[in-house]
Formats: C-alpha cells, sequence, structure tokens
C-alpha cells in the first residue's frame, strides 16, 4: 500500500544572525500569498502543522514555519554550552526579517502566535512595509508576571515536566485529548532554559505599550484573534490592545486556549479562515 | 461549596488517585505531605510514592507539611465542574486569577506539578453533578 505523504516540506539554510551562523529549519506547503508563521515561546514549528495541510488555506497561501536558533530542528550558534539563552526584541526581530529576506518574500502575510503575537505589535509599528497584513494570535502589548520563570530550567526539577506542566492549563479544557498532548510535547522536548530564554522577550523585553500607538493599519492591517481560556495573555489583555490600535480587530474564540493552532485546529480554522479570506481580498 | 465540602471531596482521593495506574506511576518518585486549603478548612494530603496515603481534615497542631495550595471554597467547586469555566480550569490559572495561591517549599511541587495537577482534578466532573 502506497504511503500518502503530507505536502510538507523541510529545508535548511544557515542565516547569520547577530553577526554568527545559525543553522535554521524552514519547512512550508501550499501556494500563493506567503504565510510567515511564529510559533510560541519553548515550541517550535510544528504547532503550524494543521494550516500546513489543510488545502482551503494552502491554496491560496504558502505557509512557512521556521524554527527559531535553539528551537525545533534550529541548532542554537556554535558557543551555546557557554551561554544563557535569551531572546531580545531585536534578535527576534531580525530573525523573523531575515527569514522572509532569504526566502526572497514579496510583503508577506504573518502569523504569530503568545510570543510571536507579541513581536506582530514591533513589526506593525517599525517594520509595516515589509508586511501585507500581520494577525497576533493571543497577541498582548504587555503582560504582568504571573510566575517565576526560574522554575524552568534548574537542575532539581525536571525541565521537559516543568515546562510542560506549567503550560498545561493554558489549553482549553475543550481541545481534543490528542491535539492537546502534541501541543504539550512541544513544551517537553524543548531544550534546557529554552522556554525561560523565551521568556526573557516576553516578560522583560517587549512592553509595547509605547508602541501601539505608532501602527498604522492603513498600511498593514492587524487582526487579533484570543482563546477565552487563555489566561496567560487573557481576552482583556488582547481587547485593550485593540483599543489601543485605530482599525485592529479582535476577535475572542470560544472554547480555545493559548495555542488554537495546534491544540484545537478544526476549531481554529473557523476563525483563521475568514482573516485569511480577507488578506487574499485586499491582496 | 463550602469548605467543609471540599473536604469531602478530597476525601475521596485514594479511590480516585489509586485505581489509576498511570497517575500513581507519574508520582512514584514523590513521597510527601501538602496541604490543601479551602477557606479556612485545611485538609492534609500525604503521598506515598504517587499513592494517597492519608486525607484529613483539620484543623491540626503543630501538622507539618511541604507546599500548600489554598483556594477559596466557591472557587474548588468551580475548578471540579465537569467542563469549568475560564480561569477554573487549572490551578495555575486560578493562582493567575487571584483565588488561589502556593505557598511553602514549592520544589517538590514543581517537581511534581503535573502529578499534582491532576490529583486535584481527580474528582473533576463527579462533584454536584456539573
Amino acid at each position: 500500500m502506497a504511503v500518502e505523504f503530507e505536502p510538507i516540506v523541510g529545508r535548511y539554510a544557515t542565516l547569520t544572525l547577530s553577526g554568527r551562523k545559525c543553522r535554521i529549519y524552514i519547512e512550508e506547503a501550499g501556494r500563493g500569498i506567503p504565510l510567515l508563521c511564529l510559533h510560541t515561546a519553548g515550541s517550535d514549528g510544528r504547532q503550524y502543522r494543521h494550516l500546513m495541510t489543510d488545502p482551503a488555506v494552502t491554496d491560496n497561501f504558502r505557509v512557512i514555519a521556521f524554527d527559531l536558533p535553539w528551537h525545533g530542528k534550529s541548532n542554537p550558534p556554535v558557543g551555546f554550552h557557554d551561554e544563557e539563552y535569551r531572546l531580545t526584541t531585536a534578535t527576534y526581530t531580525e530573525a523573523i526579517l531575515a527569514v522572509a529576506e532569504a526566502l526572497d518574500l514579496d510583503r508577506p502575510a504573518l502569523i504569530g502566535c503568545s510570543m510571536g503575537g507579541r513581536i506582530v505589535l514591533h513589526l506593525a509599528a517599525h517594520h509595516a512595509d515589509r508586511f501585507r497584513a500581520l494577525i497576533g494570535v493571543e497577541c498582548a502589548d504587555h503582560q504582568t508576571s504571573w510566575y517565576d520563570t526560574t522554575w524552568l530550567n534548574r537542575p532539581d526539577v525536571h525541565g521537559g515536566e516543568i515546562c510542560a506542566a506549567m503550560v498545561s492549563g493554558l489549553v482549553a479544557p475543550q481541545s481534543p485529548e490528542e491535539f492537546r498532548w502534541e501541543t504539550l510535547w512541544g513544551y517537553m522536548q524543548s531544550g534546557p532554559g529554552v522556554f525561560k530564554g523565551d521568556l526573557y522577550f516576553y516578560r522583560e523585553d517587549s512592553d509595547f505599550r509605547d508602541r501601539t500607538p505608532l501602527i498604522d493599519t492603513a498600511r498593514c492591517p492587524i487582526y487579533l484573534l484570543t482563546g477565552e481560556y487563555d489566561y496567560s495573555c487573557t481576552p482583556e489583555d488582547t481587547e485593550r490592545t485593540a483599543a489601543g490600535i485605530p482599525g485592529a480587530e479582535a476577535v475572542i474564540m470560544k472554547e480555545q486556549g493559548h495555542f488554537p493552532m495546534s491544540e484545537n485546529p478544526a476549531r481554529f480554522r473557523e476563525y483563521i479562515l475568514p482573516v485569511l479570506d480577507r488578506i487574499r481580498s485586499t491582496a | 461549596m463550602t469548605g467543609e465540602e471540599v473536604a469531602a471531596v478530597l476525601a475521596r482521593l485514594p479511590e480516585l488517585v489509586n485505581a489509576r495506574a498511570p497517575l500513581v506511576n507519574r508520582g512514584r518518585f514523590f513521597s510527601g505531605e501538602f496541604l490543601v486549603e479551602a477557606d479556612a478548612v485545611p485538609i492534609h494530603v500525604k503521598v506515598q510514592e504517587g499513592r494517597i496515603a492519608a486525607v484529613e481534615t483539620g484543623p491540626f497542631r503543630m501538622r507539618a507539611w511541604r507546599f500548600a495550595v489554598r483556594a477559596e471554597a466557591q472557587a474548588w467547586g468551580r475548578f471540579w465542574e465537569r467542563m469549568p469555566e475560564p480561569g477554573y480550569h487549572d490551578v495555575i490559572a486560578m493562582c493567575r486569577l487571584g483565588v488561589a495561591r502556593l505557598e511553602g517549599d514549592l520544589q517538590p511541587l514543581m517537581a511534581n506539578l503535573r502529578y499534582v495537577k491532576e490529583v486535584l482534578e481527580a474528582p473533576r466532573g463527579t462533584v454536584g453533578g456539573r
């Protein structure tokens, strides 16, 4: 019996980021408008596999997901063993723009979740000309700290177990068991200190309340989607953020948590397909 | 739900947890004592290699425990509903919401967080018919 392969194809490229060579994993499926996908903190691009295998998306969009350095199948840079990883607004932005440039993408649409949703606001404020539309999933302009991230990387607590256990409640109770655990598996697999290092960006280096007034949605439309069960980026956080950006739209997704594209893909497409249709109609 | 009703629910933890082999297996490296509090009612839970060895309701005199999970009694009731509302669906979520808090030596809790969360969730859907 012939095996049916998924349409997703992956490649590696070595990019120079902050003056250092980084071997980056990039996968994609579909054709049409480029849609660059940003994974959450402490996970990787596999979170977008459902968008990449949905013909309703891939018939019109070239869906591209990459793993940030240190994540998924992307290596940490040479010398990582003597470093503490920390993502910053500057290094995150550099990586996103470098991948878009390496693939020669013409004003891609971009979707980012959680910290990927946060950076959407920075991109909208400072790099709007590089994108045709921005989608912030679980997106807010800042977040008050709600736990001590040092628990995520210390020798007397298993890193993979604690990262998954700390975020498990961010998956909505209605999400299918299969996808709940696949989402958490991404956290269980994360390298030591990587989730914590991402949260440096998310908690310490990305208070974007000063940036939202700079966003001009006439130059680049922005769509915000947040799950009702997300207690990290709460619906109130997203609604407050949207209220500060004239022309931004916020939709609160029922029965969704912090990882809608991977925790409940069937439900997510009800919300994302109309957004993608609107992006197509203005292409 | 009152504190006493929460204590009655937690008294069933030995039957709810010890019959679930995968859950007991997850906790096999955890032996220790923790406190659950519902309003002012303290409930002491003793774990032995992942099995619930004892559940006792206070008040106590000089009872030792490593960590405590304290919440409003009404919050525990909402937490155990079959399909809890946002914010009441997870212990960490309840902390974020401000209706629960974690205290004491958190290392054994963090080292066994999935196990402890699943122990506390064990009565879900078995309380009050919701």
